[in-house]
């Protein structure tokens, strides 16, 4: 079973992120650059798979020169090869626009399974994957916390995490599926894994090798613009509970509160 | 041209464990250190990621990496905590480096392979209650009886002698005489072997989540092949065992300056004093300039010996530099460190309450610093005693 897994390049979770005042997108120059961190878990997914059904593991990642060492880091956990949409053109893409480039550049290689996170750390929108599947006709399972492949290859089932539980959803393969962090526990790349990504394949593509129009990329085929932005204000107060009596009341409402952000 | 910076791989190997040590062992570590108690799973998992295995070659199930991967990766562990650190420091130049520098083909088989997944640790046992410095004073004893090796005697302060995992633990012991002079060889002893006792835990300043031991030997048999190299070579070979682990020794010392400052400008930053962040403070800020100092140029003495030995180039003298200089400058900055924090600094939970108590013991352990200048002195043709 050959599975592509999507990894995307996004600023340091913890470091504090910047517009870029020139085009009011992200300056990614400006904080260290990592892999998106529920790619990881997309990442160590597929090996798993593979290591139970054989196959290769393909990663694909869109993004600028400097997403070469995500690319790398994908490599070094252990998948077999990469391909690597590059493109100036590219800058700037909005979801419908990467879900497009990434698309074709599926289109190039074969797969039984497109893995991806569930949402990127920067942007946050969880559209991708459902964009992708729409764009391939694929069936699309979402939020997976367990994936399982049929042992004749032909069908995934997945637990799909919801606020209440999980469903158990089955679709045919070829399929895309994106992961939540609950699925697996992602390994640290060995010294040997790191030596080894090195030698490993990634084909370069760019948007004349997809066949992709500049015109529906980058800032240019943009459907939404961000007109201006200001920094966030700084962080208030927090609300205290206070606990009155014997310590139900306290702990009623800390549950309400908690149960409102949907955090129980 | 010189360059000091990383290659492409060490930096990724850098990352990873940068990532590892802020992930995994630092949300947990001070909890282990408050209780002395040994981290097994954070052991489990840089096994897992072939940090034991980093200098070995895979034949060996090694990495195939070489002695600066392995200075890189104690580096950015003691940045976040020496405990590891110097577990997996003397897991790797002291435990298995011997038996794979000077072992048999049949020892390296039989040890290496767990050793360098980290799923059994070694240990060295060098010094003895009666002294450490003067290694050629060694007590314990080895008499061939038949086609046994019988050990007696008593070994101090020996780290990771006693954890669930540990294997071996090879010693150096007196094999007999030529001249004056005590023929000392080292061996084999496996973990468990009657007759070896594994003491209590020592009560530490510092180094509290790893584990040193005495150990005392009474009639402690182990067959003849457990040799380690050349009877009667013991001592030259644990010398240049000595010369490589100090460089190790130095790179955990830059790892501790480096946290120091971590901590020190992140705190500096945030803590407010007289209606300003206190890093706003001429005294603090030269203070965290120093320390900066202190780090990189303490790091760059370890890369040059590191870069010689992997080079196969004479590094005797550079280890020490680089050992003498590191702890010097580990100890430096965890004072300064405290200073910054205030009353937090003295505050077990601080992580640099730690870094203070942890960075004494390098200006002590695998040669003291007047035993570094003693060999720098050497080197230089004023010889001492
Ligand atoms: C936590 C910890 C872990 C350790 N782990 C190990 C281990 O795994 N294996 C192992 O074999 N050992 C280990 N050691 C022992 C360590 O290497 C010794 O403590 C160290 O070498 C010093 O020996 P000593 O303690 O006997 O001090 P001594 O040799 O008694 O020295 C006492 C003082 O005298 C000074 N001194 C001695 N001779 C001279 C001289 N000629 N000129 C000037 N000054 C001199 C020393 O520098 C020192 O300041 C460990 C020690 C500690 C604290």
């Amino acid at each position: 079973m050959n599975i592509v897994v999507c990894v995307k390049q996004v600023p340091d979770t913890w470091s504090e992120k910047k517009l870029n005042p020139a085009d009011n997108t992200l300056d990614r120059g400006a904080t260290d650059p990592v892999m998106n961190e529920m790619d990881e878990y997309a990442v160590e997914e597929a090996l798993r798979l593979q290591e139970a059904s054989g196959g290769e593991v393909t990663v694909l990642c869109m993004g600028p020169e400097s997403a070469t060492e995500t690319v790398r880091k994908a490599l070094s956990m252990g998948a077999d090869k990469a391909i690597h949409v590059l493109d100036d053109g590219l800058h700037g893409s909005d979801a419908l626009a990467t879900s497009l480039a990434l698309s074709k550049a599926l289109g190039t290689t074969s797969y039984d399974l497109v893995l991806l996170g569930s949402e990127s750390s920067d942007a946050r929108m969880s559209v991708i994957p459902a964009m992708l599947a729409e764009r391939l006709g694929l069936p699309q399972l979402t939020f997976a916390k367990e994936v399982t492949v049929a042992a004749d290859g032909g069908s995934v089932t997945i637990k799909r995490l919801t606020d209440e539980g999980y469903q158990v959803v089955e679709a045919s393969l070829p399929a895309v599926v994106s992961v939540v962090e609950k699925i697996n526990e992602p390994r640290y790349p060995s010294f040997k894994g790191i030596m080894a990504a090195k030698k490993k394949p990634v084909e370069t593509l760019s948007l004349a090798d997809l066949g992709v129009d500049g015109g529906d990329v980058g800032t240019a085929g943009a459907s939404s613009a961000v007109e201006s932005f200001e920094t966030a204000p700084p962080r208030q107060a927090g609300t205290v509970v206070k606990d009155e009596g014997d310590g139900t009341v306290g702990a009623q409402k800390l549950v309400e509160f908690l149960a409102g952000k949907k955090f129980v | 041209m010189p360059d000091f910076r990383l290659d492409d791989d060490l930096e990724a190997l850098r990352k990873t464990v940068a990532e590892f040590a802020h992930e995994v062992v630092a949300p947990v570590i001070g909890d282990f250190y408050e209780r002395e108690e040994f981290p097994y799973d954070i052991v489990r998992q840089m096994g897992e990621m072939g940090l034991f295995g980093l200098p070995f070659p895979e034949e060996y199930g090694g990495m195939g990496g070489d002695y600066f991967a392995l200075c890189v990766t104690l580096e950015e562990l003691a940045r976040v905590d020496s405990s590891v650190a110097i577990t997996l420091e003397a897991a790797v130049s002291l435990g298995a480096m011997p038996i794979y520098r000077f072992g048999t083909e049949a020892q390296k088989r039989e040890w290496l392979p767990a050793l360098c997944a980290g799923e059994a640790l070694g240990a060295f046992g060098l010094t003895e209650p009666a002294g450490g410095s003067d290694a050629g004073a060694t007590q314990s004893t080895a008499r061939l009886d038949g086609d046994s090796w019988v050990i007696n005697g008593t070994k101090a302060f020996i780290t990771n002698a006693g954890t669930d995992i540990t294997s071996v633990i090879t010693v150096t012991a007196v094999t007999g005489e030529s001249g004056a002079r005590k023929e000392i060889s080292s061996i084999i002893v496996p973990a468990g072997t009657p007759g070896l006792t594994v003491g209590k835990k020592y009560s530490k300043v510092g180094w509290n989540a790893s584990d040193t031991r005495e150990l005392s030997f009474v009639d402690v048999r182990v067959p003849a092949a457990n040799l380690v190299g050349e009877q009667g070579r013991g001592y030259a070979q644990f010398l240049s065992i000595l010369d490589e682990g100090r460089i190790a020794i130095a790179a955990l010392g830059v790892g501790l300056a480096q946290g120091c400052l971590d901590e020190s400008l992140r705190y500096s930053r945030e803590r407010e004093a007289f209606g300003a962040p206190i890093a706003t403070n001429q005294a603090i800020a030269f203070k965290l300039a120093d320390m900066e100092v202190r780090a990189h140029t303490a790091r760059l003495a370890y890369y040059d010996a590191a870069a010689r030995m992997t080079r196969g180039e004479p590094f005797k003298r550079q280890a020490a530099i680089a050992k003498l200089y590191s702890s010097q400058v580990a100890v430096d900055n965890a004072r300064e460190a405290t200073q910054i924090h205030g009353g937090y600094g003295f505050m077990n939970e601080f992580p640099v309450a730690r870094m203070w108590r942890d960075a004494k013991v390098l200006e002590i352990g695998e040669g003291t610093s007047e035993v570094q200048r003693m060999l720098i002195a050497r080197d230089l043709g004023v010889d001492g005693p």
